[in-house]
């Protein structure tokens, strides 16, 4: 039995009125990468913002069904507590604008209580390096975040996801807003980190997905329509909507 | 369907290797006949003939290469570029092989008279059969017609066999009439692989239509 690191089962999720998922299951291994496909509002960022509850902060939104991440259930969890398990890491990267490098790291580990300066420094350090942004970074740790690159940026906001170490790391739509070659280093660092983490990235660029995921799932109108390895979805799906989905027929 | 461009170069690419294929018949059709006619001027035609072969096989990677390139196709998109790829290729080996016929026929000169001949054209009536089929399974998608070939194979090596069996069982009282056996074993030989070919022509359009992977040979 292979084991699970994410567990969902029927997932419901609704804005208002509108059901906008319609029971969702799916099961994710622990240190893989999982993305999430499929064309504009069919609910893939939704999906996402269920597993570490963001979506419940939305006004009339609502959510049922169950989400498993390391066996807890996610929705008895104190939701503090889910976001520090959870990372996340969104489209625009979103940097504290006022912030340091330094600080808009450090300030997860010191609302998670880590008063120790070195223990701070080491784990900035530790985290900027995993984010393959520390040496670009590290004499300039006081200058303010916004001074980096937009790709720089986006490396800071994963560092600072990864600070508070959490098991998952959720990214929606991560390079949607940088240049090619700040697209090809975030992607080397999602291979180099799914060595640690367990990561869903939600991204509308196919050929991503077929770089970087282990397994992708295809959500059409709320449904998850297929998911499987990567390497099948993009060769030969089961499902004839995938198959004009990943060929670029519709979408 | 949003994406014309490829779809239009997919179509292109079909047509090309139907080109290729019916090339690759009619230098069989016409090594066979120089065989029948004892002819090395049209043998030499056949020769000629393969460089042309060879250039519509690079023509054809190149547009391949170039579509993967442009296009980034995937699924079954890719698949009917990877096909393509193998057939040309595949089709290439047996305009190969019906040069090696005709060099046969210039060099050895192997009697038209001789008893085995008739064995030899039923036996390639069955391979040119074959190449036929491979090119209608791959056009009209017939998957069908792509399983037939193993049927068409298995009758292509069973006359292979029964033509081996009577060379060999010929008494080699003269160098002459050895040459000759030989001749004819290896033009068995050339046909039997064009089958082979052809089989794998059929499964490269199984592969296109299911991914699936089958032996038909």
């Amino acid at each position: 039995m292979l084991s699970i690191e994410i567990k969902v089962e029927a997932l419901h999720a609704w804005y208002g009125n509108d059901e906008v998922l319609h029971g969702i299951d799916l099961a994710i291994e622990p240190r893989s990468v999982t993305a999430i496909i499929g064309p504009s509002g069919c609910g893939k960022s939704t999906f996402i913002r269920c597993l570490n509850r963001l979506h419940e902060t939305n006004p009339g939104a609502r959510v049922a069904g169950h989400v498993w991440v390391g066996g807890e259930d996610v929705y008895r969890m104190d939701p503090i507590d889910v976001r520090r398990t959870i990372g996340m890491v969104f489209q625009r990267p979103n940097p504290f604008p006022t912030m340091s490098i330094f600080d808009n790291v450090a300030l997860g580990l010191k609302f998670a209580g880590v008063k120790d300066r070195r223990r701070l420094r080491a784990r900035v350090e530790e985290s900027l390096a995993m984010a393959a942004l520390w040496d670009e970074v590290k004499d300039r740790l006081h200058q303010p975040a916004m001074s980096l690159s937009g790709g720089q940026q986006q490396r800071l906001c994963i560092a600072r996801a990864l600070a508070v170490e959490p098991r998952v790391l959720l990214m929606d739509e991560p390079t949607s807003a940088l240049d090619p070659i700040s697209t090809m280093r975030i992607e080397e660092l999602v291979q180099n980190l799914k060595q640690t983490y367990t990561i869903v990235i939600v991204t509308h660029n196919m050929q991503q997905a077929a770089r970087i995921a282990d397994q992708t799932a295809f959500f059409l109108d709320g449904h998850l329509i297929e998911v499987g390895p990567t390497s099948k979805v993009f060769t030969k799906p089961d499902d004839k909507r995938t198959e004009d989905y990943v060929s670029g027929r519709f979408g | 369907m949003q994406r014309n461009v490829l779809d239009a170069q997919l179509a292109d690419i079909k047509q090309q290797l139907q080109a290729m294929g019916e090339q690759v018949r009619s230098a069989l059709q016409q090594a066979l006949a120089s065989l029948q006619q004892g002819d090395a001027a049209q043998a030499r035609q056949v020769v000629d003939g393969d460089a042309g072969i060879n250039r519509m096989e690079h023509e054809l990677e190149e547009r391949c290469i170039r579509l993967i390139a442009t296009q980034q196709p995937v699924a079954k998109d890719l698949r009917k570029v990877t096909a393509a790829l193998r057939i040309a290729g595949e089709l290439e080996r047996m305009a190969d092989l019906a040069v090696d016929i005709a060099r046969a026929v210039i060099r050895q000169q192997p009697s038209p008279a001789d008893p085995v001949m008739p064995d030899i054209l039923r036996m390639a009536a069955v391979v040119e059969e074959m190449i036929r089929q491979a090119l209608v399974a791959y056009v009209n998608e017939d998957l069908a017609a792509a399983r037939n070939l193993a049927v068409l194979d298995d009758e292509a090596d069973r006359l292979y066999r029964g033509i081996l069996e009577e060379l060999f069982s010929r008494r080699p009282d003269d160098q002459g009439r050895i040459a000759q056996a030989m001749a004819f074993a290896f033009i068995g030989r050339y046909l039997e692989r064009m089958g082979d070919h052809a089989t794998n022509v059929g499964e490269g359009v199984v592969y296109i239509h299911s991914g699936e992977r089958i032996d038909l040979n």
